[in-house]
């Protein structure tokens, strides 16, 4: 049939004018609601309910509108929040799911299978089902309504470890054995010579935890009431309770400003992104 | 830095020695995380169970064995039906729709050379959003006076109603969102699925005169993403059943439950009602559902690995 010939054939003409037809409207689709949202964030209040929809407003509200959600609200507080909430996060991962991955992938250890099928278990349960007997625990230990009480549940990452397990298994043995033979301890290893190596698999589920503790809400609304304790999402929460629903311009100005660092970042490291949710699909 | 507790391998002790060292040092790198996975997860989704077998309320000092009290409960709650089929009509709207756009938009962007790049960006910022502030954005959006869906709709002749407080389109414009958002995720992993396809299949389907898109659809890419897709059904289905944001901020389980999904109820009876004992045999609903799913998941690749 369509052999490809220098000139287009009509036909593979056709079809890539179907092609761009059908993923152009799609994109279109996909894209609007974030157009619209920085639409409606420049307009006064006047516009966006003006019966005809313009992309751009006549009269520019930018300052008004970003300026009440960063002053109606304390919106800079709940991106601050945002920002240690998933570094704190993602830090404790880390430290835990390292060491354990490498013990998991290197060391000869009575429990290892074990522990492993323990932690596949553990991706099969989704994080709500947690919920209740954790909020008893915070509880209990007197510590609701604080950051501890948002970082705590996300500190260990079942997924962390069985990621770091898989990719520790592809680094060779030897590399292990010469540096226990340079005098390296085993806690060395695991940071000196294991982390190194795994620098790649190490940003890839960085990006996932940043985008899913940057975006998570469940959990935060169970445990916070402090305004100022809110990570973006709650926070923004607050703030459309606050406001009534009326003031759609500084709505809108603040969740462009919260989906802002998670879009820049795609954007400037799309093929991260793509590569590490590729990797899992999980959660 | 802590080497000295765990000394190297030089001199070397004798076999027995080091097989304790290093279980010693494996226990020493693997116990806080050990402990974390305990305190944190496992030891929580046991005790929810448990929980699920008494009639403790959040706060109350004394606590009763109730055996399968709260799950006979359920059974006679009209709410708790509404629900469950609430939630069986969510994923049964989100997952066949994602999955079939998913499969269409990376099937059509492999299908050519030009803004391949452009087009998985578009289809792929959703899923990097934070669904909660765009609920809001779609909140505006089905605004039944100046939204863009009645806009959009009016402009085209189709029928416009109020989306989000009409019980008959709430849950689906909830759904509408949910498809949104899932679409990317589900066309990524298709993409993934696609590159796995080794080229020379498709030259040996020519050969043997398959040489058409759609007899090269049929004989090579569709049995070939056959694992990719149970993949992503499931992913797509537990996602799905996981749907909480948008019900909490757009419609609260309403119009007369008509959004109300499981792990709202389980959200309202557990943390408004303080009902914990209830609200932990809902989650346990919920869980034995994502059970259920990874099992047929697992089921149907090993089948397939079988005679393959």
């Amino acid at each position: 049939m369509d052999r490809m010939t220098r000139r287009m054939s009509p036909a593979a003409f056709a079809f890539a004018a179907f092609r761009h037809a059908v993923l152009g409207l799609g994109s279109v689709l996909m894209l609007a609601p974030f157009v619209l949202m920085v639409a409606i964030s420049l307009k006064p209040p006047g516009e966006i309910f003006a019966p005809v929809f313009t992309l751009l407003p006549e009269t520019w509200a930018i300052w008004e509108n970003y300026g009440a959600a960063f002053q109606r609200q304390p919106l800079a507080r709940f991106l601050f929040n945002g920002f240690a909430i998933t570094f704190a996060i993602f830090a404790l991962q880390a430290l835990t799911a390292l060491p354990c991955a490498y013990a998991l992938a290197k060391l000869r250890w009575r429990g290892r299978e074990t522990t492993f099928v323990f932690v596949l278990l553990g991706l099969l349960i989704p994080p709500q089902v947690t919920a209740i007997p954790l909020y008893i625990l915070m509880w209990q230990l007197g510590i609701l309504d604080t950051y501890a009480a948002i970082v705590m549940p996300s500190a260990i990452s079942v997924f962390g470890i069985f990621l770091m397990r898989q990719f520790f298994r592809t680094v060779p043995d030897d590399l292990i054995h010469a540096a226990r033979l340079d005098g390296l301890g085993e806690f060395a290893i695991v940071w000196r010579i294991m982390l190194p190596t795994a620098i790649p698999a190490l940003i890839a589920f960085g990006i996932l935890s940043f985008v899913w503790n940057w975006n998570e809400f469940f959990w935060p609304l169970i445990v916070v009431q402090s305004e100022e304790l809110a990570p973006p999402p709650l926070g923004i929460v607050f703030f459309a309770n606050a406001e009534a629903g009326t003031a759609y311009g500084p709505l809108m100005a603040a969740a462009t400003v919260v989906n802002a660092p998670l879009v820049l970042a795609f954007l400037f490291a799309q093929r991260w992104f793509i590569d590490g949710v590729t990797m899992t699909g999980v959660k | 830095m802590v080497d000295a507790a765990f000394p190297s391998a030089r001199p070397r002790p004798s076999r027995r020695a080091g097989a304790a060292l290093e279980a010693a040092a494996a226990w020493t790198l693997a116990g806080p995380a050990v402990a974390l996975m305990w305190t944190m997860l496992l030891g929580p989704a046991l005790a929810v169970v448990g929980l699920s077998l008494t009639d403790w309320e959040f706060g109350m000092p004394t606590i009763g064995w109730a055996g399968l009290d709260n799950y006979f409960e359920m059974a006679g709650d009209r709410v708790f039906w509404v629900t469950l089929r609430n939630t069986l009509v969510y994923v049964a709207f989100v997952v066949p729709l994602s999955v079939f756009l998913g499969l269409g938009v990376a099937l059509l962007i492999e299908a050519g050379a030009t803004l391949r790049g452009f087009y998985r960006a578009a289809f792929f910022l959703p899923v990097t959003s934070t669904l909660l502030a765009m609920a809001l954005v779609f909140q505006f959006a089905f605004h039944p006076s100046v939204g863009a869906v009645n806009r959009t709709f009016a402009w085209l002749g189709l029928p416009t109603t109020d989306w989000l407080r009409n019980p008959d389109t709430a849950l689906f414009a909830l759904g509408a969102i949910g498809i949104w958002q899932a679409v990317g995720l589900s066309m990524v992993l298709f993409l993934a699925g696609l590159k796995a396809i080794p080229r020379d299949l498709y030259e040996s389907a020519a050969i043997d005169g398959a040489d058409g898109p759609w007899e090269r659809f049929r004989r090579v890419t569709w049995p070939m993403l056959g694992p990719a897709t149970v993949f992503v059904v499931t992913i797509t289905a537990i996602r799905s059943f996981q749907v909480f944001d948008t019900v909490a901020v757009l419609t609260d389980g309403g119009p007369n439950k008509a959004t109300s999904v499981l792990l709202y109820q389980m959200y309202q009876e557990g943390f408004s009602f303080l009902r914990s004992a209830y609200a932990a045999a809902l989650t346990c609903v919920f869980l034995g559902f994502v059970l259920l799913l990874t099992w047929l998941q697992v089921k149907l690749l090993d089948r397939r690995t079988h005679y393959a």
